[in-house]
C-alpha cells in the first residue's frame, strides 16, 4: 500500500513537471512573436525615426513624409473616445452592480453587454456610417471617429468596472449601509475609492485596444492623407477653447500607416514600420500606466 | 409569552417585537416573533444554526432592505416613541443611524484607523475637526482600543489585529451615540483572551445603550445577558432571564438545548 502510494505521488509530481514544462514552452512562444515583431519593425523603421517624422505631414516622397497629422488625429480622437466612454462605461458598471434591480431585464442587459465585447470593429464602424455619419450629420470628423471608438469600446469599461467593483467584499457595504449610509454615500466612500485600481486599468486596456482599430474609422470614412491639422482645441484669445477641431476630418496612425503599407515603393513600407514602432510604443507605455496605477491604488487600499 | 408583562415590571421597554413574521423569498425564516428588549441591558438571542436569530438581529436595523426577495409582516415598535422600525414609512438610513451593528467578521473599512471611527460622524455632514477627533478618541477610549493605536491613528486599519479589528468596528458603531447595539456573534471569529475583552467591553456598555446579541456560545450568553431568548426553526421557544432559562426553563426544548442534547 505504501509503496503504491509513492508511486501515485510520484506520477502527480511528473504530472506537475509537464505542466510547467508545457506552459513555459507557450509563455517562451509568445514573448518570441512580440519580439520578432518588434525587432521586425525596428530593424526597417528606426531609420526613419527623427524629428522630421514627428513633424512632417504625408508626402509623396518617402523621406520627407511624417506622421504629423496622424498622431495630432490619434490625439484628439482619443481625447473624445475618452470623454465619451469613460464617464458612460464607469456609470453604467456602478448602475448595473449597485443600483440595478436583480431581475431578468437587467439579466438580459448584462448578457447583452458582455456580447457586444465581442462584436467585430467593422460593425460598430458600419452601425457609425449609418447613426452618426447619415442620421445626425456629424460628418466623417473627429467628433464621429470619437464617438464611433467610445461606442466600441464602452462594454470593455462596463465589464472591467463591474468586475472591479464586484471585487469588494460585501461585509464592507453593510459595514457602511449600518452606519446609516446612504446608496450614493457607499458608492463614493467605499465602492469608488476602494475599485478604482481596476476601473482605472479597465479603462486603459480599452484605451490601448481603441488607439489601433482601424476597420471601424476607415468604415466611417477616415482620410488617408491629409496635409494640414485640425483647428486647435485651445487659442490665445478669449475664449480660449473652441471646438471646431471636432467637425475636422482627421487620420489616425494606424490608418496611415495602412496606406503606407499599400504603396508598391518600398520606401515607404519604412516609413510604416516606423509609425507601427510609434504606435506599439504607446500602446506599451499605457500598459505600463495601468500596471503602475494599479500597483498604487492596491497600496493606497490596504485590505 | 403571556407570562412576559410580570417579568418586565421593573424593566423600562426599548423595543417591542409583535407578530414578526420574516420570508426570504418562499421559505419562512421567523415564525409569529413576539418578545421585549428591556431598555439598557443585554439581550441574548441562541438557538442552534439556522435557527433565525442573526434574521430577527438584521430586521431591528433593516439590514434586509439591501437584499431582494424578503419580506417581513408584523411590526417592531422602538420606545418610548411609539415608531415602528419595520414601517415602509420609516427612512432605513434615518433608522440606522440610531441603531448601531458590530458583525460576525471583523471588517473595518479599508482606510486609516481614525477615518474609520470618524466616517460614522462624516456621512452625518459632522464638519468640525475638534469635534470630530474628541468622538473620535472618546469612542476608542470606550471600545478600550485607545491606548493601543493612538499613536498610530492613520496607519491602516488592516494593519491592527482581529480582536483589535473588532474593538475598532464597536468603536466605529459607538462614535456615533447609537440607543441600540446590535452584535452579530461579534467573537465567533476570534481567540479566547480577545473575546473575553469584547464581552468585557459589552458589560460596560449596557450602561449607556441596549444591546442585542446573537451568539452561538451559550457560555457567551450565561456571561453577559441579562435576558435570553431561546429560538428554534424560526420560533421564539422562550424568553426570559437569562439565569432562568440556563437553570429553570419553562420549555422541555430549551432545557435540552442549554443542557446541549442538541445544537
Amino acid at each position: 500500500m505504501s509503496h503504491d502510494r509513492s508511486t501515485w505521488i510520484l506520477r502527480q509530481k511528473i504530472y506537475e513537471k509537464i505542466f510547467l514544462v508545457v506552459s513555459v514552452f507557450f509563455l517562451i512562444c509568445s514573448g518570441l512573436v512580440l519580439g520578432a515583431l518588434l525587432l521586425d519593425l525596428a530593424q526597417s523603421g528606426t531609420s526613419r525615426i527623427s524629428w522630421n517624422l514627428f513633424s512632417n505631414f504625408p508626402s509623396r516622397f518617402p523621406e520627407k513624409a511624417g506622421i504629423l497629422s496622424a498622431w495630432v488625429g490619434t490625439l484628439l480622437v482619443m481625447l473624445v473616445t475618452c470623454l465619451a466612454a469613460i464617464p458612460l462605461g464607469v456609470a453604467a458598471g456602478i448602475y448595473l452592480e449597485e443600483y440595478a434591480p436583480k431581475n431578468r431585464i437587467t439579466t438580459l442587459i448584462e448578457i447583452n453587454i458582455s456580447n457586444l465585447a465581442g462584436v467585430p470593429s467593422i460593425v460598430f464602424g458600419l452601425m457609425a456610417l449609418g447613426i452618426f455619419v447619415y442620421k445626425f450629420a456629424l460628418g466623417q470628423s473627429v467628433l464621429t471617429a470619437g464617438l464611433t471608438l467610445a461606442l466600441l469600446i464602452l462594454p470593455i469599461i462596463i465589464v472591467t468596472t463591474r468586475e472591479a467593483i464586484r471585487a469588494i467584499p460585501l461585509s464592507i457595504r453593510e459595514a457602511a449601509y449600518a452606519l446609516g449610509a446612504t446608496k450614493w454615500q457607499v458608492t463614493k466612500d467605499h465602492v469608488l475609492p476602494y475599485s478604482l485600481g481596476g476601473v482605472l486599468t479597465g479603462i486603459i486596456i480599452a484605451m490601448s485596444r481603441a488607439i489601433g482599430e482601424t476597420a471601424p474609422l476607415v468604415t466611417i470614412g477616415a482620410l488617408t492623407f491629409i496635409a494640414f491639422l485640425p483647428p486647435s482645441p485651445v487659442q490665445t484669445t478669449a475664449p480660449f477653447i473652441n471646438f471646431d477641431w471636432l467637425n475636422s476630418p482627421f487620420t489616425v496612425l494606424p490608418i496611415q500607416m495602412f496606406n503606407w503599407v499599400s504603396r508598391p515603393d518600398p520606401e515607404f513600407h519604412k516609413n510604416a514600420a516606423a509609425a507601427g514602432l510609434v504606435l506599439l510604443i504607446i500602446t506599451v507605455s499605457m500598459n505600463a500606466i495601468a500596471i503602475f496605477l494599479r500597483v498604487q491604488f492596491r497600496r493606497r487600499t490596504r485590505w | 409569552m403571556v407570562a412576559v408583562a410580570p417579568l418586565f415590571a421593573e424593566e423600562r421597554i426599548k423595543a417591542r417585537v409583535d407578530s414578526l413574521n420574516f420570508f426570504y423569498g418562499e421559505t419562512q425564516a421567523l415564525k409569529d416573533v413576539n418578545f421585549f428588549v428591556p431598555d439598557k441591558k443585554v439581550v441574548a438571542l441562541i438557538g442552534p444554526s439556522g435557527c433565525g436569530k442573526t434574521t430577527l438581529l438584521r430586521c431591528f436595523n433593516r439590514m434586509h432592505d439591501l437584499y431582494a426577495n424578503m419580506r417581513s409582516t408584523g411590526r417592531i415598535f422602538l420606545e418610548p416613541s411609539g415608531l415602528d422600525i419595520l414601517s415602509k414609512k420609516v427612512d432605513p438610513i434615518e433608522l440606522r443611524m440610531k441603531i448601531g451593528m458590530v458583525f460576525q467578521k471583523p471588517n473595518p473599512f479599508p482606510k486609516s484607523i481614525f477615518e474609520n471611527v470618524a466616517y460614522g460622524l462624516r456621512i452625518r455632514g459632522e464638519k468640525v475637526a475638534s469635534y470630530i477627533d474628541g468622538k473620535v478618541e472618546a469612542a476608542l477610549r470606550d471600545a478600550a482600543l485607545w491606548d493601543e493605536v493612538k499613536e498610530r491613528l492613520h496607519s491602516s486599519a488592516s494593519s491592527l489585529s482581529g480582536g483589535q479589528q473588532q474593538r475598532l468596528c464597536m468603536a466605529r458603531s459607538l462614535a456615533t451615540d447609537p440607543d441600540i447595539m446590535l452584535f452579530d456573534e461579534p467573537t465567533s471569529a476570534l481567540d479566547p483572551i480577545a473575546t473575553a475583552r469584547i464581552e468585557e467591553l459589552i458589560d460596560e456598555l449596557k450602561s449607556r445603550v441596549t444591546i442585542i446579541i446573537v451568539t452561538h456560545n451559550m457560555q457567551q450568553a450565561g456571561r453577559v445577558a441579562d435576558y435570553t431568548a431561546f429560538m428554534y426553526l424560526g420560533e421564539l421557544v422562550e424568553f426570559d432571564r437569562t439565569s432562568k432559562i440556563f437553570t429553570n426553563p419553562t420549555q422541555k426544548l430549551t432545557e435540552q438545548y442549554v443542557t446541549g442534547c442538541f445544537g
